[in-house]
């Protein structure tokens, strides 16, 4: 069932091309949709860019039930970017995957801990960048001293905690529908009987997939916004 | 091709790159060609309704102040007429007063002169029938007396009959 990586290296450092194919093919769809959605804009909203207002209303939503408007708005681009990413990428791995020559070459990036990962230290940075840069240094330092000083070990094991769980949180979630779909398209669909009796929890399974993939979406954007909040809310 | 095998090799650290390099350019171009966009209309559209409700609130305002306006205008206009008719009547009682008051001393006025003169044409035929019997009588009694009566006679009377005529007054 396991299928290697086509990887390949380059300069000391590793590509993972299947990993590299999927973010660009992830990547441009969102580019596409999101371009086709905004192409004729109008005062008075139709079809698709009704859709795309949902959108950002919801991210909106999202980043107003974390923190002021007027500290969080430069995060709404961010947020509406990383939820439709990762819905996105999400998305990817359900209807199929490819596997040639014993290398899985189609596959939802966010499948990988890699990516996960990256994103997930991307945002705390970002964290760490904007709590620097609206606060300044002196108060994002006192930050961590809050409410005792002896809590300073704790609160840097949190940043640490909260990288890996937001990356691997999605990495599981989307790791773990995949690996499922696979063993029921691979193990269980071999022959005709095997066919129809894989076809229901395919099915099933694919659609609780895309409930989750928009959960993980959702809850990764959400989170973003809670540990944006907390570095660069006043109140906390 | 030749891959290497990811089991040996551990961190994928080129993919990190890319993940990072792809998800900023994303960004970058989205916020250029989509999000910055949409934004702007909905922003734009938000103006626009608070232009509209503004404009709709100070219109309305207008309205409530112009309908005031009408109103005490109506109610002006109506007290004014009100005040046409009363004085319209009244000047109509005093005018049908003036005429009848008018008419009836003309009427007095002509009832008066016909009664003169009714008097006056009286007074001429008596004259009148007076001077004809007196000259008729003279008449008469010339050919009487021509025939058989005396000077004497004669003079007693015309006496009587100038008497008698007297007296028929």
């Amino acid at each position: 069932m396991h299928h290697e990586a086509p990887l390949v290296p380059f300069l000391g450092l590793y590509f993972n091309l299947a990993n590299m194919l999927m973010i660009t093919v992830a990547s441009a769809i969102v580019f596409i949709i999101a371009v086709l959605s905004t192409r004729k804009l109008a005062m008075k909203p139709t079809g698709i860019q009704n859709f795309m207002e949902w959108i950002m209303d919801f991210v909106k939503g999202i980043i107003n039930s974390t923190m002021d408007w007027k500290d969080g708005g430069r995060f709404h681009v961010l947020g509406i970017t990383l939820l439709m990413y990762v819905f996105v990428s999400n998305m990817l791995g359900l209807p199929f995957s490819v596997v040639y020559d014993n290398y899985l070459w189609w596959k939802s990036p966010t499948a990988d801990p890699v990516i996960t990962l990256t994103l997930a230290v991307l945002v705390v940075g970002l964290s760490h960048y904007y709590g620097v840069k609206l606060k300044g240094t002196a108060e994002y330092g006192k930050e961590f001293f809050k409410p005792f000083w002896f809590m300073f070990p704790i609160k840097i094991i949190e940043e640490f905690a909260n990288t890996l769980t937001l990356g691997l949180r999605l990495y599981g979630n989307i790791y773990a529908g995949e690996i499922l779909l696979g063993l029921l398209a691979a193990s269980l669909a071999t022959d005709a009987v095997g066919h129809i009796a894989a076809a229901l929890p395919m099915l099933v399974w694919q659609g609780f997939s895309v409930f989750v993939g928009a959960i993980q979406a959702f809850i990764f954007t959400m989170l973003t916004m809670v540990y944006l909040s907390h570095k660069v809310s006043h109140d906390h | 091709m030749n891959f290497v095998l990811g089991a040996a090799t551990g961190l994928n650290t080129g993919d990190i790159l890319f993940q990072l390099f792809m998800f900023l350019v994303l960004l970058a171009l989205l916020k250029k060609f989509a999000w910055g966009p949409l934004m702007g209309i909905m922003k734009e559209r938000e103006e626009h309704i608070a232009g509209e409700i503004g404009a709709a609130e100070k219109s309305r305002a207008e309205a409530q102040k112009l309908l005031e306006e009408q109103r005490d205008m109506l109610k002006q206009a109506r007290t004014e007429a009100q005040g046409l008719i009363e004085n319209a009547k009244k000047q109509g009682d005093v005018q049908r007063d003036e005429i009848i008051a008018l008419a009836r001393t003309e009427s007095d006025r002509i009832k008066e002169s016909a009664k003169l003169e009714i008097e006056q044409q009286k007074e001429q035929a008596v004259a009148a029938i007076r001077e004809q019997v007196a000259s008729l009588s003279v008449l008469i009694a010339s050919k009487v007396i021509e025939k058989e009566i005396s000077a004497a006679d004669q003079e007693k009377l015309i006496n009587e009959y100038i008497q008698e005529a007297g007296n028929a007054r």
